[in-house]
């Protein structure tokens, strides 16, 4: 099986978080990418605020773009898998996001079996100190076939 | 013997703080998230959509909407639970400010799919402290039996600091 170059993972991940229509509906960017990494942003939306007492956004938002970001670092990993789908992801959430500030995740798929994936990820808003970190186990459809 | 509270007053009353709980979250709208309400128990409602879509080759929804479908009906069950004592007692104030729960962690299992229909949620608290509290959520479409995900996650409760 020939190495994917950085373009052709690059293409294989913009155009998995294009043709997701949840992840359009989020607005998620994409950020970058290497080999079994990825960084995707979701920019500040008013519709996306869990707690109207403090405008801080829903969890629920911050849990999405991490699982989007960890199963796009699974589809940039080497072994060049065909699909992926979660199985489990388990975030931690350390302190609210800051009200009007973009969010970026980072997934790092640090081991790979024929059949499964394991990612771990932070999110961001600019600050040091992360918002969130999640790990998961994601299935791998057709690795190197 | 003081009579009955009329039935038609304590449902209002119910039906009142739950819609002030759903619709002051502006991301349980943006989901297009309902709640249905038998006396205390809540099913949360996701409508299908196909913006809530992950995977167009099969279709199957998107592991984010389903994770935070739970994600909402486990804060929407908890914050309901602790509001309940205080409003069919005398003391509740309809216009308080909404006080939620913060999720401290959450672990999502994926058992099936997402098929593109309509989801149900129900969660359960199993442990309610003055602090923390533990909440358990299951998801289902067709059946009620057959899963698709489940959850369960920690949550600090408002005024805990």
């Amino acid at each position: 099986m020939a190495e994917q170059t950085h373009q052709e993972r690059e293409a294989i991940a913009r155009r998995f978080i294009a043709v997701l229509p949840f992840s359009r509906a989020l607005g998620l960017r994409f950020v970058g990418l290497g080999a079994g990494t990825a960084e995707i942003e979701m920019p500040w939306d008013d519709r996306l605020v869990g707690d109207p007492a403090t405008g801080v956004v829903h969890g629920g938002a911050v849990f999405a773009l991490m699982d989007t970001c960890a199963g796009t670092a699974v589809m940039t990993h080497p072994s060049g898998p065909r699909g992926t789908a979660t199985l489990d992801l388990r975030i931690d959430y350390m302190r609210p996001a800051q009200p009007g500030r973009a969010i970026v995740a980072r997934a790092e798929c640090y081991h790979v079996t024929r059949s499964i994936a394991f990612v771990r990820a932070t999110a961001s808003d600019g600050d040091d100190r992360p918002l969130a970190t999640a790990t998961g186990a994601f299935t791998i459809v057709g690795a190197g076939a | 013997m003081t009579a009955p509270e009329p039935v038609a007053a304590v449902k209002g009353r119910r039906d009142a703080a739950l819609a002030r709980l759903v619709g002051g979250v502006p991301f349980i709208s943006f989901l297009g998230i309902r709640f249905d309400r038998r006396g205390d128990e809540l099913t949360a409602v996701l409508p299908y959509r196909d913006d809530l879509i992950g995977n167009p080759l099969l279709p199957a929804l998107h592991g984010g909407a389903t994770a935070a479908f739970l994600e909402v009906a486990a804060i929407v069950e908890l914050a309901w639970a602790s509001t309940w004592e205080g409003m069919e007692a005398a003391s509740w104030a309809p216009d308080a400010p909404l006080r939620l729960p913060k999720t401290i962690d959450l672990t999502v299992d994926y058992l099936r799919p997402g098929l593109p229909r309509d989801a149900y949620a129900r969660a359960r608290v199993n442990r309610s402290g003055r602090r923390y509290a533990s909440v358990h959520v299951e998801a289902w479409q067709d059946n009620r039996s057959r899963l698709f995900a489940e959850a369960s996650g920690h949550f600090l409760m408002p005024d805990a600091g």
